[in-house]
């Protein structure tokens, strides 16, 4: 059992109140509308939600990532897209929290922690998705400088965000180990924003290419030494993939909350259809597999918590709970029949939702890589 | 400025009500949260303190849970609490709530009282009228806007009547009960509750309230509920399948008959 404290319950019910009062009437006009929910953020910024991707020596009010990880649920119960805009604080946060220098956590964490400034995390390229240490996309010291070249791809919020936690390469021949991380203000000269892309789901969520010419990052924009960046995106995984996890519970959460519902009023054959056994037994299984998902995603960021991240579990929390939330709400869609199938009614947004979950933050087949890699000791 | 503002705490909106043998809501068996109404009262002396100063304190009746519902209102900003608590007082009605609130504000500074219109629970309203009986103050019901000078030290309100706008204005100190309309409660930031766990909640018990055990409790109510029913099913409705002209003459018809129109 995982216990909160006063404070985190009364967190938690105000996370709940804003879920059902404020995000859940909007979900479907910001996924009918792919436009980012200004109006969200500024909820959540104003009850300081953002603050619990922070720290609290740097102007956050972080409880831990399991806290975290819980109100990520509660906000995706909702919309998946509203719960993007602390996930995405935290993936941007991440790496200046874990390898940033005094200098820059006190210039950025405590503006990432107020929302004023969104963040943003930009590896994936065009030709490096799930391999990368393949990317193209260089770093070549000037002087006081870096000169970023290249083009990212699939960087969610990345036009909202006022500062890009970014990889490039400072030294191409060493694969992976050439790999730099760098602080990228929206600001710097160079730097512009592509293609928007017209996706699935997540559509509350902007995903853009960032092109990168000739920008300028000072080098006190640097997170660790150069070729550090690899480890620090590796170290950040182990931390934001359990959050991705929470994220596909809380869909999968929503699902079976509005599918039992909807299975308690709908009637056929003269009585509700959730007192048919083929409906319970379909039921019982999305409510067993999505509190297994659960509490695998509850262990994985109290191993963080703890000090003992392992890469292993927290790939093993994404993967697990992404299947289920793609199943469980898929099953949903299966239970409202056509009325499932149709925009009136969210389950079917559920379903487009959790296909991402599948796919981002290292698809499914690249967390197997890394729990088999693990198991056979190779890392 | 001193304000205070009467909060309840009530069976949560959402969850399904069950009664107790007396035909009292079984409170202990759902989840409890602050008065949504009260909230608007809290909104509205936390706007008032931001925009000229005040010092807020939430004043309460119930049992020692009923602390939860204070925290929130000290999250979204009040300054201070006090609960009155007392086995003595269950049972409760309407009049005895008021005069156990009453005594507990002549206890404390204050310049003005806000109250939320009703609860949602009994939702008879006749607690704010009551306290301000008690305490002989100017009462300004059903503000749908309010506007505090302190300077001339009156209090001015706008009640939403039919067809127009009722102004009443009255002279501080003052009681004064706020509908929904007045503002949007703000939900309590994480800031607001990590203070709210050093502001202190006061617990008064009867005998520290001096009240007169007689007026108070089960004992002393003057109301006694007698039966609780839901309420029957409602009839199924008339549909006309005719032409729309014919449909539409119907339809007036029928409006004309019930006096509608």
């Amino acid at each position: 059992m995982y216990t909160l404290t006063e404070d985190q319950e009364m967190i938690l019910s105000v996370v709940r109140e804003i879920a059902r009062e404020k995000i859940a009437p909007r979900a479907a006009e910001i996924d009918e509308r792919a436009e980012y929910p200004w109006d969200i953020k500024k909820i959540l910024c104003d009850a300081d939600v953002l603050m619990l991707a922070v720290p609290q020596e740097y102007g956050g009010m972080s409880q831990g990532l399991l806290f975290q990880c819980m109100v990520i649920e509660e906000l995706c119960k909702a919309c998946a897209s509203s719960g993007l805009i602390l996930m995405i604080q935290g993936l941007a946060e991440l790496p200046i929290e874990l390898a940033g220098n005094e200098a820059q956590k006190r210039r950025y964490l405590p503006r990432l922690a107020t929302g004023e400034w969104l963040g943003a995390l930009a590896l994936t390229e065009p030709q490096a998705g799930s391999d990368p240490a393949s990317m193209r996309t260089r770093a070549e010291r000037k002087g006081d400088r870096y000169i970023l070249n290249g083009t990212k791809r699939f960087i969610t919020n990345a036009d909202v965000a006022d500062v890009i936690s970014t990889y490039a390469s400072t030294d191409p021949a060493k694969g992976s180990h050439g790999i730099s991380a760098f602080i990228v203000e929206k600001s710097f000269p160079g730097i512009t924003i592509g293609k928007h892309e017209n996706k699935m789901g997540i559509r509350g969520s902007t995903t853009c290419e960032v092109i990168f010419d000739n920008c300028e990052v000072p080098v006190e924009n640097l997170l660790g030494s150069e070729g550090e960046g690899f480890k620090i995106a590796m170290r950040t995984f182990d931390r934001s993939r359990p959050a991705v996890g929470a994220q596909a519970v809380g869909i999968a959460q929503g699902a079976i909350d509005y599918a039992v519902e909807y299975a308690r009023q709908r009637q056929q054959f003269g009585q509700p259809i959730i007192q048919f056994q083929g409906l319970q037994w379909m039921l019982a299984d999305m409510a067993m597999q999505t509190e297994a998902a659960r509490q695998l995603v509850y262990h994985a960021a109290a191993l963080c918590d703890a000090g003992k991240p392992s890469p292993m579990v927290s790939s093993m929390a994404k993967a697990f709970a992404s299947d289920v939330a793609m199943k469980v709400t898929t099953d949903a869609v299966q239970i409202l029949g056509g009325y499932g199938y149709i925009k009136e009614y969210p389950v079917e947004r559920m379903m487009r939702d959790a296909k991402i979950t599948q796919i981002y933050e290292g698809t499914n087949q690249i967390q197997r890589i890394v729990i088999a890699r693990a198991l056979a000791g190779t890392r | 400025m001193n304000i205070i503002v009467c909060v309840k705490q009530v069976p949560d909106t959402t969850a399904e009500k069950r009664l107790a043998a007396d035909n009292r809501l079984d409170r202990a068996s759902m989840e409890n949260i602050l008065n949504p109404f009260d909230e608007y009262a809290v909104e509205e002396a936390i706007r008032i303190k931001e925009a000229q100063g005040a010092n807020i304190t939430l004043v309460c009746m119930g049992p020692a849970a009923a602390e939860s519902a204070l925290r929130k209102g000290l999250a979204m900003g009040a300054d201070n609490a006090v609960l009155v608590s007392d086995p003595l007082l269950a049972g409760s009605d309407t009049l005895a709530t008021a005069y156990v609130l009453a005594c507990a504000i002549k206890r404390l500074p204050f310049d003005l009282i806000l109250t939320g219109m009703q609860s949602t629970d009994a939702r008879t309203g006749q607690v704010p009228a009551a306290i301000a009986e008690f305490l002989e103050l100017p009462m300004l019901t059903f503000a749908a806007k309010l506007d505090v000078d302190m300077g001339k030290r009156t209090a001015r309100i706008q009640r939403q009547a039919e067809g127009g706008l009722v102004v009443l204005e009255g002279n501080l100190p003052a009681l004064v009960s706020v509908t929904k309309a007045i503002n949007e409660p703000r939900y309590p930031a994480l800031r607001g509750i990590m203070m709210a766990k050093k502001k202190e909640i006061k617990v008064w018990n009867a005998t520290e309230l001096g009240l007169d055990t007689s007026l108070v409790g089960s004992s002393g109510a003057h109301t006694k509920v007698l039966a609780v029913r839901k309420p029957a099913p409602r009839a199924k409705g008339v549909v006309i399948k005719e032409d729309p002209d014919t449909a539409a003459r119907k339809v007036a018809d029928y409006l004309a008959s019930v006096k509608a129109i």
